[in-house]
Order: structure tokens, then C-alpha cells, then sequence
């Protein structure tokens, strides 16, 4: 589970910094909200792993019986917290992305295209959509 | 079957100036509620209550101010005890800055009366949203507590940048909210790395538990810090963290500008806060000193590049706000207690004199400002912010406008170059008497000759930049100062003023400030040991 767990916190991890280093405003806005997934993994993965563990003390559980069954309950508070907010936040971005496409006619980080008239191969040309 | 852990019953000895240390939180947030629940036409009803907000919280800081002079007053949220609770501690520093924002934000509030509080819908929420998250930065004793309040800062924030619409503003406002998602990433990071290696999100229980050999697995724990303070270094903009700085605080309205002067203070407070009470002694003493040393030196030589290359004011004060950053971050690198006392007296000094130049700025370059009003998405937003038939009754035109914007100009010009008598020049010298007590170092030696060439360069161009505005003639129409615009200009610098002429007590409260926060074991008892009230 470990090995799963690294290799997903790595794979969004570089897949979202990749993302972000784009040159789109939109390729941003995944490039961050795959890295929030993985970071939001990352905070699990610091309550350490456990499998089919409660987070919450019961009648079998607890402090003097047997604490390996019980799960870090403050990492999972974090995550919600971190989850709700990067959410928002997220969608935040999503409206000044758009209100940035709309005023400045270009979906290009810095609002404008760096080479107008020379576009290259790779980028489709923001203000045509692709058939 | 009875819950682990109750809450302990309340003693009945609580008073109710207890509480007076979660009002700069519950007072701004509240009302802030209440405001989005108005109709966004009733602008005089929100004004108002703004108004009478801010005074509130300018009172209350006073108050804590005074009453924190002895002992920090710790409250415990629920009356949890420490380590398990929320807590918040209003000690010398937080009182401090809990004061500096209050003050400037009454300031930028009072200067968007005369126009900007119309540019774009729900500013006064915003406004108030913001003040919420700054000064439960300030407060908070735990570190998950001050990512919630970064955020709820960050994204009123994000709304301010953007009041009054327009493509300069949103082209640097998609920059800013990437660069800050990013910086919150890295702080999430760190904040988990730090509590998988220590245990705990407490600060003061992370400083006991710093102080005892064996503590969690140290190696792990400094990198959590290190990412962490990535992410309160991109918040002070220090160098090469900082670039989004100058060009977003220019885009932003001016009132908006000034109140995001003190956002860059909060990371400094924090790195500030967190170095001394961690890193002071204990098993990772004089962690990332070095590195800070370093940035602040950085920041400072950067911003003193970029405000020679300035072409207006308000980029100007935004470099103004990185060299300040900068100043306080590389006193902290030499470790000097002295002068790091001077620093948090330069601190306020010059956040104080920043807010001004962007207030100034505005006034003096607003024939050059785009303002477009924004496309309505809700019904009760102004069609036509700046041509209301009521726009001219706000405030009546001040005769000699010019004069007393000069004024204003040479007196900033003053703080920020730090030219005697204002409190730029006490604070500045203050550090330099406490750099050259006993052995100086080659980081001392460094510092002082950064701060000296950083005075001399920060003076030339905004002179240049003064008479560029008010002598040389241009076709713009003569800038029209209105009252409300004068009180807020007037009441910063009177501030400066005042702590220039009362320097004396200024300065030994922040000695005083400093003495507490080197011995951080105060600190740590008062939350841990307190017990509950």
C-alpha cells in the first residue's frame, strides 16, 4: 500500500507541476488542482497508514488496549479543511481565468501571446476553436 | 459510555474583558456577515458600520496593547487545555501588529469613501474579510490555525486585487492567486511534515518538545520547516520569491494597495514569530538563519533596483514594501537582538509610510488610471461607480490639494529613506546602533552598507518621481483631494509622526518586545502551564 500510495502522491505530484509550467491558463488551473490532490494524499500519508482502522475511540479501542488500531483522526481534519479550501479557491481561479480570457482575448498566462502572428506547433490557437 | 476528554467547567471567575483577545476576530467577521446580507446600494449604512468596526478594532489593540505589557493573555477557545485546544495568544508582538493593522486599515477604509468604495461590488465585506484573516494571523498559537487564517486572508485578498474590474487588475490577478495557491500548497506540505515528525501543530508545545533531546526524527522536521518557510517567504516576497509583488500591488486600487501593505508584514511576522520561538535555542537552534540572512539581504538590493527603475509612484511603493520585508528578514539573519528591536520600530514605521505613497499615488496619477466598471452579476451593484450624481457630495475639494500632496510625498519620501527626523531614520539607526554593538560582524558590516546605499538609492527616484508628478506640467487636470482622501493621508503620517516624536517609548517597547521573545520559555508556559481561567 505504501508503494501505491508514493507512486500516486508522485505521479500527480509531477504531472500538476508539469501542468502548471505551461504556457495556458487553463493547463494551469489542472496543473494546480492536481497538485492539491496530491498534497491533500501527502497529509494522509503523515497520520501514517492503517487499514480498516477508526478514527474515533470506541468501546474495543483505545489508549491501554490496542492504539495500533486506532487511525490519526487530526490528519483527516486537516485534509477536509485543506480539501474544502483548495476547492474554493480552485474555482476561484476557474472564474478570473475566465474573466481573463474574456478581457484580454487570450488564454495565455500573461494575458497576451508572447509571438503573435507566429504560433507554435504544439499550442492550438486560443481564440479558434479545434474542429 | 462517557466521552475520553470533556471540556472542564468553566470556573466562575471568568471576566468579560477575557474575551477581549478573540474580538479581532469575531468583531470583523461578524460584521463582514452582516454586510453581505445589505443590499450593496445602502453604501452610507456600510460605511458606517466599517467605519465603526475598524475604530473597534483600533480600540481593542490599544487595549490588548496595554494589557499585554506584563503577560501574554492566552484563550483557549472551548476551554480546551493547550496542546489539544485551539488557543490564541496575544502577547507584545501580536498586540503590536494587531495595532499597525487596525490603524492602517481605518486609514484605507476612510480613503475609499471618497471613491473607491463604489468601483466594484461588496469592498466593505471584503475589506473587513481580510482584516478577520490578518489579525488571526497575528493571534493564532497553532499552526494549522494560521494556514485557515492565510487563506481567509489570501481569498479576501484575491476579491481586493480585483475591486474596480479592468484588464490590468485581472491579468495580474490570475498571476497573484497562482503564485499564492502554490505558496498555500507549500505551507499544507510543511504543516504535515511538521506535525508527521513532532506530533504536534502547537507552537508552543513544537518549542517544549524542540527543548527535550530525541524529539521526533529532527532531520524530517527541518525540511517540513524549510518548505514551510518557502511559503511565508513568497509571502513576504523575498527575493527571488517576490516577484509578483510590485506588479500586483500597482494594479490593485489604491485603498485595496494600502491594506495589502500589512499582508506582506504577516509573513514576515510569521517567520519572525516562528524563528525566535523554535529556533532560538533548543535541538535545531539558529535553523535557516543563514538562508534568511541571505533572502532579506536579496530583497533588499532587488528592491532597492526596482524602485530606481520605477516609472510611477505606485510601482515605487511596492518595491518600498519589499525593502522593508527585506530590512526586517536580514536583521533577523544576523541574529542581532538589538537590532532586531530597531527592526520591529522600522517595521511600522515604514508600512505606515507605504501605505501612504500608494494612498498618495492614486490621488496624484488618477487622470492616468484605467478604472472600467465591471459587468454587473447581481442586481443591486452600481451600473456607473465613478458618474453617480452623488459622487461629487462625498467629499468637498480641498483648496491647495497640490501643496498638501506634496507634503505628503516629501514627508513618505522622508520614512522610506530613511532621512532624519521621521521614524525611517530611527528605526534605520536604531539597527545600525545595535549592528555595531560589540564584534560586528561580516553580515552586520554587509547589512549596514545594504541599508546605507538602499537610503541613498530609495531617495533619489522619489524625487524624481515627485517632481515628475507635481512640478512638471502635464495636460492632466490638477489632482482634486477630497476630505476624506485628506484625513486618511493625514491620519498615516501623523502616525509616522508620532512615533518619530514619541520615539522614545516606541523604541523601549520594542526592546521590551524583543527581551520577551528571546526568552520564548515565558511564552511557552503562559500556554502550556496557564492552566484554564
Amino acid at each position: 500500500m505504501e508503494l501505491v500510495l508514493s507512486l500516486g502522491i508522485g505521479v500527480l505530484a509531477a504531472a500538476g507541476v508539469w501542468l502548471m509550467l505551461r504556457p495556458r491558463s487553463f493547463q494551469v488551473a489542472l496543473g494546480l488542482s492536481l497538485l492539491s490532490y496530491a498534497v491533500n494524499l501527502f497529509i494522509f500519508a503523515m497520520g501514517r497508514l492503517t487499514v480498516g482502522a477508526p478514527p474515533v475511540l470506541g468501546a474495543g479501542t483505545g489508549i491501554g488496549q490496542d492504539s495500533v488500531f486506532v487511525d490519526d483522526p487530526v490528519t483527516q481534519a486537516l485534509v477536509l479543511t485543506a480539501l474544502v479550501i483548495s476547492f474554493a479557491l480552485t474555482a476561484l481561479f476557474l472564474v478570473v481565468l475566465l474573466a481573463a480570457r474574456g478581457i484580454t482575448g487570450s488564454d495565455h498566462v500573461d494575458g497576451r501571446e508572447p509571438h503573435p502572428g507566429q504560433q507554435s506547433p504544439g499550442e492550438p490557437h486560443p481564440g479558434r476553436p479545434q474542429p | 459510555m462517557t466521552p475520553p476528554m470533556t471540556p472542564p467547567a468553566l470556573p466562575p471567575s471568568v471576566a468579560w474583558s477575557d474575551h477581549l483577545v478573540v474580538l479581532p476576530i469575531v468583531l470583523p467577521i461578524a460584521v463582514a456577515g452582516a454586510m453581505f446580507l445589505l443590499d450593496d446600494r445602502r453604501r452610507r449604512l456600510k460605511e458606517a458600520l466599517s467605519l465603526a468596526t475598524l475604530l473597534a478594532l483600533v480600540g481593542i489593540a490599544l487595549v490588548l496593547v496595554g494589557r499585554t505589557s506584563a503577560a501574554p493573555e492566552v484563550y483557549r477557545v472551548g476551554n480546551w487545555a493547550a496542546p489539544y485546544g485551539i488557543v490564541l495568544v496575544a502577547d507584545r508582538l501580536s498586540a503590536m501588529m494587531l495595532a499597525l493593522a487596525g490603524l492602517l486599515g481605518l486609514c484605507a477604509l476612510v480613503f475609499s469613501f471618497a471613491r473607491w468604495g463604489r468601483a466594484g461590488p461588496r469592498f466593505h465585506g471584503l475589506f473587513l474579510l481580510l482584516l478577520m484573516g490578518v489579525n488571526g494571523a497575528f493571534l493564532t498559537g497553532d499552526l494549522f490555525n494560521l494556514f485557515v487564517f492565510f487563506e481567509v486572508m489570501l481569498a479576501a485578498s484575491y476579491g481586493l486585487v480585483l475591486h474596480g474590474s479592468g484588464e490590468t487588475r485581472i491579468r495580474a490577478g490570475l498571476g497573484y492567486i497562482a503564485v499564492n495557491l502554490v505558496a498555500s500548497l507549500f505551507f499544507l506540505i510543511g504543516v504535515s511534515l511538521v506535525y508527521g515528525t513532532m506530533g504536534t501543530l502547537n507552537m508552543a508545545d513544537l518549542a517544549r518538545r524542540l527543548a527535550a533531546p530525541g524529539a521526533g526524527e529532527l532531520a524530517l522536521f527541518e525540511v517540513g520547516c524549510a518548505i514551510l518557510g518557502l511559503a511565508f517567504l513568497i509571502k513576504c516576497s523575498a527575493w527571488p520569491l517576490g516577484f509578483w509583488l510590485p506588479t500586483t500591488y500597482a494594479a490593485a486600487s489604491a485603498p485595496a494597495a494600502a491594506i495589502l501593505a500589512i499582508l506582506s508584514k504577516v509573513g514576515v511576522y510569521v517567520v519572525l514569530r516562528l524563528s525566535l520561538l523554535l529556533f532560538g535555542a533548543g535541538l535545531s537552534a539558529g535553523f535557516g538563519q543563514g538562508a534568511i540572512l541571505v533572502a532579506g539581504l536579496a530583497t533588499i538590493a532587488f528592491g532597492t533596483v526596482g524602485i530606481l527603475a520605477s516609472r510611477d509612484l505606485t510601482r515605487a511603493a511596492g518595491y518600498a514594501v519589499m525593502i522593508s520585508s527585506g530590512t526586517v528578514l536580514a536583521v533577523l539573519g544576523t541574529g542581532s537582538e538589538a537590532a532586531l528591536a530597531g527592526a520591529l520600530y522600522y517595521l511600522v514605521g515604514s508600512t505606515l509610510a507605504a501605505g501612504a505613497l500608494f494612498l498618495l499615488a492614486e490621488i496624484l496619477q488618477r487622470g492616468r488610471d484605467p478604472v472600467e466598471a465591471a459587468q454587473p452579476v447581481f442586481a443591486d451593484e452600481y451600473r456607473d461607480p465613478f458618474d453617480d450624481a452623488d459622487a461629487t457630495e462625498v467629499g468637498r475639494a480641498i483648496p491647495a490639494g497640490v501643496a498638501i500632496l506634496g507634503v505628503g510625498l516629501l514627508l513618505c519620501t522622508l520614512v522610506l529613506a530613511g532621512v532624519p527626523p521621521l521614524p525611517g531614520f530611527v528605526g534605520k539607526l536604531a539597527i545600525f546602533i545595535g549592528l555595531t554593538a560589540g564584534t560586528v560582524t561580516a553580515a552586520g558590516w554587509c547589512l549596514i552598507a545594504c541599508l546605507t546605499l538602499s537610503s541613498l538609492f530609495t531617495l533619489m527616484p522619489m524625487v524624481r518621481l515627485g517632481i515628475l508628478n507635481l512640478w512638471v506640467p502635464n495636460d492632466d487636470p490638477p489632482p482634486v483631494l477630497r476630505l476624506s482622501e485628506l484625513t486618511a493621508l493625514s491620519g498615516l503620517l501623523a502616525a509616522c509622526a508620532a512615533l518619530a516624536l514619541w520615539g522614545g517609548p516606541a523604541l523601549a517597547y520594542a526592546d521590551a518586545t524583543m527581551q520577551w521573545l528571546k526568552a520564548p520559555e515565558a511564552y511557552i508556559a503562559a500556554v502550556l502551564d496557564g492552566g484554564a481561567r
